[in-house]
Formats: C-alpha cells, sequence, structure tokens
C-alpha cells in the first residue's frame, strides 16, 4: 500500500496561505495525499485545520500558494466545480438540510452527476425518469452502506445524531468523490460511536478507491486509522509521519500539552 | 380507556354504522376504496376542476346576498384573480422553493405586459408586420403576432429579464437581495412611464400606456372548423369573459403543473437545498449563482405570461397598473398560503385576490348595513394593507407553516399519527407479548 510515489499523489498543496485581515491563519503549508490514501491533519483548536480544509473545498480562496487536485489547478474554482471534479465532504457542525428526507439529502450530493434539465422534467421525459430511478435506487443503497437502511423518507432533522453524522458521509459519498474530507467527524460522539464510525471508515477505505482526509484534534481518533498524521500548530506544520513517530515528537506534545510536559 | 369508555364507544360506533348503511354511505365509502389509492388524490382535484370550468354558468344564479360576502365574484373579476394565482405560483418558484426573497416580482408582470403591448398593438406606426394576429386588417401599422405566441414570447423575454436582474443581484444573500430586488421592482414602472421620447422614439408611450391591444383568437378556419370562438372580444356566446375565464384556468392549471414538475426534479431539490443550507448545497456540488438564475427567470416567466394576458384582458398596459404593492401583495400570498406550498398559494391566492378585487367591498357594505350604525359608517378597502398586515400576524402567530404547509414541513408534524385510516388500528402491544401483531395482516407488526 505504500506505493503513492508510483501513483502520483491526489492532491498537492503548496505554499497554501491564508490570512484574515492581519490573523495568520494558515502560513505557507505544503502538504500532500497520496492515491488511496488515509491521512490526518490534527492540531490543537484554532491551528488552521477547518481553514485549510475550506481552502481545499473552495469556500476560502488562498491568499497564496496553489492547490492541484488530480492534476487540475483548483485554487481559483468556486466549491461546486471542486466537488464535480471529485472532491466530497463534511462539516464540522454538521450541515445537512434539516427539512429535506435523509434520501433527498442523498439525492443532492448526486445532482453534480446527474443530467436531467428543465424542459426533460417538465414533459417527464423517459430518459429522465430513468435517471431519477436509477439515482433513487443508488441513494438508497448508499444509505444501507452507510447503515441508514430505514431512515431513508425521515427528514434529517430527526435523525440522531450519530445518525446525522452516518447521513453526511452518505451524502458525501455520493458525490462520487475520489478524495473524501471529513472534517471533525466524531465530534461529540461518545467513545462506542466513536470505534463504530471509525469501523466505518475503515470498510469505507476497503471497499472504495477513495482517499480520505481526517480532521481532528483529539489525537487518540486518528493514531488508529490513519497511515500518516500530519500535525498544524498556529498554521504552521510542526511535524508529518506515520502515527508512532507523532506521538513521540516532542514538538507535537508540547503544543497539545505545554512546553513543561516535555521537560 | 376504561372499560364503560369503550362500550359508549363501541355503541357510537354500532349506531354510525347503521346510520351509513341507511344513508348510502357506506356504498359510497366501498366504492372509494375501490379506486386505487393512486388515482384517489385526483379525486378531490378533478372535482375542484369541474366546480372551477363550470363556474360561469352557475355564478349568475347564485344568490346576491350571502351574508359577509354578499355575491360570488363576477367572471370578469374572477380573471383577474386568477391572474394573481399565476403570479403568485410563480413567485412561490423564487420565494418558497430557492428561498429568494423578491420583492420586485411586478417588475416582471410589467415587463410581460408592455411585450404584448409591443407586438400585437398598433405602438409602433413605423412598422407593418403581421403574424397570424386573428381580427386585425392588414392595412393597420404596427407589430400584431398571434396573441398565443405573444404570450409565450412575453415569458421568454421577462425570463432574459430576470436573468439579467439576477446576474448582478444573486450574489447577495438575504435581505440585501430584497433590497435590490425592491429597487428593480421601482425601476421598471419608472422607466416604462418615462420612455415616452428616447431620442425622439415613442417606446412605451408614457402615463397613457399602450392602447388598445389585440385580443387573443383562433382566426376563421379554426372557427369554421372545430367552432373555437374567432376572437375573444366580439365573441357571443360565450361571452369573452367567460372565454378570458377558461382561458386563463388553463394558464394556471399549466402553471401549477410546471411548478410540481420542477419541484420534484433535479433543480427543484437543488433549490430546496439552496434554501435550506447554502454553503452546504455549493460543497454538494450545486452551482450555486446558475440554479438560482434559473429559480428566477423561471419565477419571471410565469409573471411575464400573466402581464401579458392582463395586458390583452385588458386591451391595455398602462404604468398605474404596476405598484410596488403589487409585489407585496403577491409576496403576502406566498406567505399565507405556506411556502413552497403549490395548493396553498392557490388558496391564499385566491382568498387575498378576491378580497383585493371586490371581497373587501362586499364585507365592508355588509358590515356597514348589518352590524355598524349609520352614524359611523366605515370604508373597508380603504384599510386594505391594514387588513392584510394583520391578516400576516396572525397567522406568523398562530400558523406560521401557512394554510397549507409544504408537504415537507407537514410531514413534521403530521409525525406520531402514521398510517391511514383505511387500515385496521392496532393497540399496542409489546413484541413479546403473546399475539402480538396478531390482528393486522400476517407479519405486519406494529410501529409505534
Amino acid at each position: 500500500m505504500n506505493e503513492p510515489e508510483a501513483n502520483g499523489d491526489l492532491l498537492v498543496a503548496s505554499g497554501v496561505r491564508k490570512e484574515f485581515g492581519g490573523l495568520l491563519a494558515v502560513n505557507d503549508l505544503d502538504f500532500t495525499i497520496p492515491q488511496r490514501s488515509i491521512v490526518s491533519l490534527i492540531g490543537p483548536n484554532g491551528a488552521g485545520k477547518t481553514t485549510f480544509f475550506n481552502m481545499l473545498t473552495g469556500l476560502y480562496r488562498a491568499t497564496a500558494g496553489s492547490i492541484v487536485f488530480d492534476g487540475v489547478d483548483i485554487t481559483e474554482k468556486p466549491p461546486h466545480a471542486i466537488t464535480k471534479l471529485g472532491v466530497g465532504r463534511t462539516f464540522q457542525n454538521i450541515r445537512l438540510f434539516p427539512q429535506m428526507t435523509a434520501l433527498e439529502n442523498v439525492l443532492v450530493g448526486m445532482h453534480a452527476r446527474l443530467k436531467g434539465g428543465i424542459l426533460g422534467s417538465i414533459f417527464g421525459l423517459p430518459r429522465v425518469r430513468r435517471e431519477e430511478s436509477e439515482a433513487e435506487e443508488k441513494a438508497r443503497e448508499l444509505l444501507a452502506f452507510s447503515g441508514l437502511r430505514r431512515a431513508d423518507d425521515e427528514l434529517a432533522e430527526n435523525l440522531s445524531y450519530g445518525d446525522q453524522r452516518r447521513l453526511e458521509v452518505a451524502r458525501a459519498l455520493a458525490t462520487e468523490p475520489k478524495l473524501l474530507l471529513l472534517d471533525e467527524p466524531t465530534a461529540g460522539m461518545n467513545p462506542q460511536e466513536t470505534a463504530a464510525f471509525l469501523a466505518f471508515v475503515g470498510t469505507l477505505r476497503e471497499e472504495r478507491p477513495i482517499a480520505i482526509l481526517l480532521i481532528e484534534h483529539d489525537m487518540k481518533v486518528v493514531m488508529g486509522a490513519s497511515e500518516r498524521v500530519t500535525v498544524l500548530d498556529y498554521g504552521e506544520k510542526i511535524a508529518e509521519g506515520p502515527p508512532k513517530e507523532i506521538q513521540k515528537d516532542e514538538r507535537v506534545i508540547e503544543a497539545y500539552l505545554g512546553k513543561a510536559a516535555t521537560s | 380507556m376504561g372499560p364503560r369508555a369503550r362500550q359508549l364507544r363501541a355503541r357510537v360506533d354500532a349506531s354510525a354504522d347503521r346510520l351509513a348503511t341507511r344513508t348510502g354511505l357506506n356504498r359510497l365509502a366501498a366504492r372509494w376504496r375501490r379506486i386505487p389509492r393512486r388515482y384517489r388524490s385526483w379525486v378531490p382535484f378533478l372535482i375542484l376542476l369541474a366546480v372551477a370550468i363550470a363556474y360561469p354558468f352557475y355564478v349568475t344564479h347564485t344568490p346576491t346576498n350571502i351574508p359577509l360576502i354578499l355575491t360570488l365574484p363576477t367572471v370578469h373579476d374572477t380573471v383577474t384573480i386568477l391572474v394573481f394565482v399565476v403570479m403568485a405560483v410563480g413567485l412561490n418558484v423564487v420565494v418558497g422553493y430557492a428561498g429568494l426573497l423578491d420583492l420586485g416580482y411586478v417588475a416582471f408582470y410589467a415587463i410581460g405586459a408592455y411585450t404584448a403591448g409591443w407586438l400585437a398593438s398598433g405602438q409602433f406606426q413605423q412598422i407593418n408586420f403581421h403574424f397570424g394576429a386573428v381580427g386585425v386588417g392588414s392595412s393597420e401599422t404596427g407589430i400584431h403576432i398571434s396573441v398565443w405566441l405573444v404570450l409565450l414570447i412575453a415569458g421568454v423575454v421577462t425570463s432574459i429579464g430576470g436573468i439579467l436582474i439576477g446576474l448582478p443581484t444573486l450574489r447577495l444573500r438575504g435581505d440585501y437581495l430584497a433590497i435590490v430586488t425592491l429597487g428593480f421592482g421601482e425601476i421598471v414602472p419608472q422607466f416604462v412611464r418615462n420612455a415616452d421620447n428616447l431620442h425622439g422614439f415613442d417606446l412605451t408611450h408614457g402615463t397613457f400606456g399602450i392602447s388598445p391591444i389585440d385580443a387573443p383568437g383562433f382566426g376563421q378556419s379554426l372557427h369554421n372548423t372545430v367552432g373555437l370562438p374567432v376572437r375573444y372580444d366580439d365573441s357571443f356566446p360565450p361571452t369573452p369573459d367567460r372565454l378570458f375565464f377558461w382561458t386563463v384556468l388553463g394558464i394556471l392549471l399549466l402553471t401549477i403543473f410546471c411548478s410540481i414538475r420542477l419541484r420534484d426534479s433535479r433543480l427543484g431539490r437543488a433549490w430546496i437545498a439552496i434554501r435550506e443550507d447554502e454553503t452546504a448545497a455549493g460543497a454538494m456540488g450545486i452551482p450555486l449563482m446558475r440554479t438560482k438564475t434559473w429559480a428566477y427567470a423561471i419565477g419571471a416567466f410565469f409573471g411575464g405570461v400573466a402581464g401579458a394576458y392582463v395586458a390583452t384582458f385588458n386591451s391595455g398596459a398602462f404604468p398605474s397598473q404596476f405598484d410596488f404593492n403589487i409585489s407585496i401583495f403577491l409576496l403576502c400570498m406566498v406567505i399565507l398560503g405556506g411556502m413552497g406550498s403549490i395548493w396553498g398559494v392557490v388558496l391564499a391566492g385566491t382568498i387575498l385576490a378576491w378580497l383585493n378585487v371586490e371581497g373587501l367591498a362586499n364585507i365592508g357594505s355588509w358590515l356597514n348595513a348589518n352590524i355598524f350604525p349609520a352614524s359611523h359608517q366605515i370604508d373597508v378597502p380603504k384599510y386594505e394593507f391594514g387588513i392584510y398586515g394583520i391578516i400576516i400576524v396572525l397567522m406568523m402567530l398562530f400558523r406560521p407553516v401557512g394554510l397549507i404547509p409544504e408537504r415537507r414541513r407537514k410531514r413534521e408534524i403530521e409525525e406520531g399519527t402514521r398510517g391511514s385510516l383505511d387500515e385496521p388500528l392496532y393497540e399496542m402491544r409489546g413484541a413479546d407479548e403473546p399475539g402480538a401483531g396478531e390482528r393486522g395482516s400476517p407479519g405486519r407488526v406494529p410501529r409505534g
């Protein structure tokens, strides 16, 4: 599995920088995601993880630097175009469409992969009908795959917290991503839910040819799940490597626990 | 439920059953059950449609002293009411589906009306262009295109207008969008009022408006072969009002049909997703600008068709028709009916437009005759917007989801009362208790 260089990197971010007024949120960050890998980005609260994440998905525009995904420069592209290229994401604080059913949420995720136009929908052309029913079937499969079998017609806002997280992943998978970005997916979960979710991410990884970027501030969560961990602090990369090394890295311990802990 | 209550209920049920058998209601119910379920929802719609189509035949025979409302609206007024409903359904696409607050919808109404004015009247005397217009002498100057075609063209032209207005404004969110659309709603009528001398060229005929505008019709040959009216405005029988009424009913049905189909399409889902969470919608691959612009264009299309139809119905387009109030009035219909709910908007649109056209005047004169003393007569229509305001405030307090809430919102309320009345009611028992679920068809486990 450890031959990403042969395939090339799926995502290459070089010298990415983001300033909010005088605040430097991300400072000249270099970051790569190899094909089919599962990597993590961790750091204390306010380290710039989500800011970086939002630049990858087009929500923020980088002040400087470039982001290349699958050979395409996406630095200046809007979110929907990046999604279409194959970047799916979830949000740190769940952002489902609360008044839509679980099924509809997933169907929205498929938007970029469907073609049905205005006139086709109004006249109910067979092509559009077929596409819709196929999409629905596929959406039900995705929901079942994500462990939401009986929730298809439930409004998203009525789902339990854990199920909402799962639905967010299902919706992101519906965009047919090559890279799945999970922003603190286990935030607010208890240890059992966290373990179940990580097992789900493991299955996902085995069954689908996608790369996963996991953002976490809880170090314990990512250690078991990821192949490579990058640690951010104050917008700068302070360490990068396999989980075992990171756990021993003095600068990381310092960032998390303060200086006294290292001495 | 105690044993006595149960006994009482059994007795009530039994006597209700006897009554139903005697009156033949049971047979009706049995017949109702034989209709396949997927067609059942059509029944109320078809009844309503039949009542609507037959309206011109019974309206003249209804009493004119009904308490409070006095009389049903005349066929002539009903045309105006239905045109407003068409526009409300169009605005519902913008406001209800896509969640874009548009306070300038009247601009689309005006563009539609003036497009009809330009393409089906003698406004441009320099030109002599005829295409399919009925009852217009070939020597008459101006552009005379068949009104049916003009309705379509007006829709398309207004759509383009909607896109042009949308491109710079739709980047804005919420309140800012509302303010800018408000501005456009004012600009268009002002432009129309002042465009009678554009470097010597009379585009809109200023405050006098464009009049007369050609009437719709099917021409002599269709009249001779299938009996369709030659020209609406000099037809008898049926009277012009009736023809205009049936035609606008058809336009309304088409509008509702398109609106439902769009709601349930990929585009409709994208609109609702944008309404729910714009950022998440963008991250899910929905192109925000393009999708919102489509909502604008389609909303504008219906507004344009309605405007053109009113123009041909009144045989004129006048700047005084396109008051800012109309935008607010249409918005009231959408809010009152339930944002995004087509049938709610149709119902609320009918009620409000009727109040506007003659309802308030009728209610006022009934109140003056029966309630208020002669010394304190009140001119009710004068308080029109105060009354609409009170209606909206009351709605927001007591039924914020609207008269007929949108399906997805209604489902939320109805949660817990699942299952239809046709199925036997279950009593809840634990799944491990003996006899659990045995009262229904096998394999069906009660849910609760």
